[in-house]
């Protein structure tokens, strides 16, 4: 029930902007970034938990959920010691943020490049038509996007060269693609919201 | 500091491309602080922006002075209270006795996603899109602001190829996502132009990922052999 | 030797050169490393045969261990950084729209920037944020910075004091709460965007610093998007910019442009083709593009050979899988399986 008054307040605000619509829609908006605040707290607070739980079993791996659970705290405990300006440059959290943080999550994604070539080479293959436009259009991105593919193509004239050629490709055909997908996808998210708010759909509630 | 700083930084970087030989203690801890600071960092920033920012400001305003050095009272947000509370309730998780409290709060989360999904996906990802769809192909009729007069503006073959595209492309696209008409004859066909539109345009993403993935890369490298080594200009 | 033994040897022996070459560093005796042109060019033709040995490899039927791969990239991604060739960045139509769109702001026009990402994007985004903040520092442009990533207004920071080192921004004397303000994250995501769109002091009543809105002079007077001119959004994905376009520009009206990570541009496409958004940077060459344009290289520009000749290496790799495809008779996929 209360998702479904809920959503349809949001539904009505837009249509009628005014009291009492407006109204509720600033304080469920402003509701919605507090609980979301609290949804991550539980995040950060059950990875502790679980950590804890490894630590005290004994269970495998028990020294790493130990290293969590240092870091954890030695990055929250001078964050609420620094008080307001506790992110200020020259702060041990700002430290953190610059010398630890900032190097981990982004080797994370950046490794992922390895993985990206490695199954280009692996598994792009030219199997059928369908398969050999998405490696050309690939292929005209991937050379069109850098300089190197005009260096390539120099001798076409201006206008026809790669960059030209990944630029119309982006802006037409690839645009109009993305466009379907994103009909689709909405006329998709319409409906399950609707049947959300309708109460037709509650597996979010735990399934019943 | 600035030494150390530069090192640890080094030693964590190291770490985790240490994953690409293969698992491995050094990469193991390196995830594990990962984990546990993104983890903090969430935790504090939340706290100050937020839960201190947000609720404890507005529900007890501090007092402010404007220009003149006059006291400016602002009335507490009670109804603050209510997120708090529902926000609290979100935690109730962590006990596995009192878990189905949190869905209340949940179920104010779905409900306040679908209602503003329902609009905005349907008035910008629908309604607007459609509209940039269905637009003149050839040319407008514009009015010359200096005489007055109504004109017509033809596009270059250039627009009208493209305008025509994005016609096609998006049309056919969409008949292809049309599961509920089996594929054959005029409509499999539409459909099969739909398929070739989507390919490019996934072909299109894959290149944006290379390039993605790429870029992050060489930003870890400028900083293992510029920051640290000191070997890049 | 075991293999354990090995491994620490190879471990040991980096650890030992790197403290050398950190040691040259800091007692100045090893300086940056730059080829000639001429070295440029052969370690580029010993790269391509480096390739065509691969191929030979892998046509005669032996499966290339993914490590050799990864080799390839990374020499790619290394060795130009130290290389002396120039190349010629050429402008898309979306960087030149934005571009134009900054031009058209007259000085003291209020501009908007929402740093929607995190660290591993910063490569991408980073350059733009500087580029761009260092446009408007100079050309006159209020700047009014917020998140809705926590990581953001932190990168915005960063980004600000780089702005900030250029002599000629110095030279501007601006002030903090005048010409430039953080107002910090806030949790919520979309519907920090939609309650924005009525009152902006009511999702930031406070700064990054902590300081109260009504007393920042430059943020005063700005009630809700009407009053903003301009908006860019810097984004890495969600919250990002679909979500500032749904909200901000189709529901308020919001004049905006957007900087996004390769991955989540293409999708950006539809919306500058429907008029929702006024130019678009993608990825690092949009970046690069941007910093031609305004005439302010930094970050971009120099990481484009790299990305060059990464891009180069990847389309080496499928064409080395797909001659081993096609050659083998289009069989079952020889290459498809293997670790």
């Amino acid at each position: 029930m209360i998702t479904g008054i809920v959503g349809a307040v949001f539904v009505l605000q837009y249509f009628i902007p005014h009291w009492p619509f407006s109204k509720m829609n600033a304080w469920f908006s402003d509701w919605f970034s507090i609980v979301a605040a609290f949804a991550i707290w539980l995040g950060a607070l059950n990875l502790m938990k679980i950590s804890a739980q490894k630590v005290v079993g004994r269970k495998e791996d028990w020294g790493y959920a130990l290293v969590i659970i240092f870091s954890f705290l030695l990055i929250v405990i001078p964050g609420f010691a620094g008080g307001q300006g506790y992110r200020e440059a020259g702060t041990f959290f700002s430290w953190l943020y610059e010398w630890a943080y900032t190097p981990l999550s982004s080797t994370m994604f950046a490794i992922l490049a390895f993985f990206v070539a490695s199954a280009s080479y692996r598994a792009f293959r030219a199997r059928n038509l369908e398969a050999s436009l998405l490696l050309i259009a690939a292929f005209f991105v991937m050379l069109g996007r850098v300089p190197v593919g005009d260096i390539l193509t120099g001798f076409m004239p201006v206008g026809w060269r790669l960059s030209d050629l990944a630029s119309w490709v982006m802006n037409y055909p690839q645009a109009a693609g993305q466009r379907a997908i994103m009909i689709g996808i909405a006329l998709g998210l319409v409906s399950t919201s609707l049947r959300i708010i309708l109460g037709i759909e509650r597996s979010h509630l735990g399934g019943e | 500091m600035e030494h150390i700083a530069v090192w640890v930084a080094a030693f964590l970087t190291l770490g985790i491309v240490s994953f690409l030989y293969k698992d491995n203690p050094w990469y193991k801890l390196s995830e594990s602080i990962f984990v546990g600071i993104s983890a903090g960092y969430w935790f504090v920033v939340l706290f100050w922006d937020n839960v201190h920012g947000k609720f404890w400001t507005g529900v007890f305003p501090p007092e402010e002075y404007d220009a003149a050095g006059n006291v400016i009272t602002k009335d507490p947000d009670w109804m603050l209270w209510i997120g708090a509370l529902l926000g609290i309730l979100m935690l109730a998780r962590l006990v596995p006795k009192f878990g189905w409290i949190s869905r209340w709060p949940l179920a104010f989360i779905v409900g306040s996603t679908a209602g503003l999904y329902l609009i905005n996906y349907f008035s910008s990802n629908m309604m607007r899109q459609v509209q940039g769809t269905i637009m003149p192909l050839f040319g407008m009729w514009q009015t010359d602001p200096a005489t007055g007069e109504v004109m017509f503006q033809a596009f270059s073959t250039y627009d009208v190829v493209g305008n025509l595209v994005i016609l096609i492309g998006t049309f056919t696209g969409l008949v292809y996502f049309f599961f509920s008409k089996e594929h054959r004859g005029v409509f499999g066909a539409t459909a099969k132009v739909g398929i070739f539109f989507l390919m490019i345009t996934f072909g299109a993403s894959f290149g944006y990922t290379v390039m993605s993935r790429m870029s992050l890369l060489i930003g870890r490298v400028d900083f293992l052999f510029g920051t640290w080594l000191g070997l890049i200009k | 030797m075991s293999e354990r033994a090995k491994e620490i040897l190879v471990v040991g022996l980096i650890l030992i050169l790197s403290i050398i070459v950190y040691l040259g560093k800091v007692g100045g005796w090893i300086g940056a490393l730059a080829f000639s042109p001429a070295v440029s060019i052969v370690v580029i033709i010993l790269i391509f045969l480096a390739l065509v040995w691969m191929l030979v490899r892998t046509l005669r039927g032996q499966l290339l261990d993914r490590r050799i791969v990864f080799l390839f990239v990374a020499l790619a991604v290394v060795l130009p950084f130290f290389m002396s060739i120039t190349q010629e960045i050429k402008i898309s139509p979306e960087v030149q729209q934005l571009y134009d769109a900054l031009e058209s702001l007259p000085p003291g026009s209020k501009v908007l920037v929402s740093f929607d990402y995190d660290p591993p994007s910063a490569p991408e985004l980073q350059p733009m944020a500087e580029s761009f903040l260092r446009y408007c520092l100079l050309n006159d442009l209020k700047v009014i910075i917020m998140g809705l990533w926590p990581q953001g207004p932190q990168q915005a920071d960063l980004a600000l004091q780089a702005a900030l080192a250029d002599p000629r921004v110095q030279q501007k004397n601006l002030e903090y709460g005048v010409d430039y303000v953080n107002l910090g994250f806030q949790a919520g995501n979309e519907f920090v965007i939609q309650r924005m769109g009525a009152n902006i002091e009511s999702m930031f009543p406070r700064d990054y610093t902590g300081s109260a809105y009504r007393d920042l002079p430059l943020v005063r007077n700005v009630k809700n998007f009407s009053n903003i001119d301009y908006a860019f959004n810097l984004s890495a994905g969600y919250p990002g910019t679909q979500e500032w376009v749904q909200v901000a520009v189709d529901r308020y009206g919001l004049w905006m442009g957007a900087g996004n990570t390769a991955v989540q541009a293409p999708m950006m496409y539809a919306y500058v083709n429907a008029g929702q958004l006024e130019g678009l940077l993608g990825g690092m060459n949009g970046a690069a593009e941007f910093e031609l344009l305004t005439g302010l290289p930094g970050k971009g520009t120099k990481y484009m050979l790299s990305q060059s000749f990464a891009h180069m290496v990847v389309i080496a790799f499928v064409i080395i899988g797909n001659a081993a495809f096609l050659t083998s008779g289009r069989k079952k996929q020889p290459l498809g399986q293997g670790k």
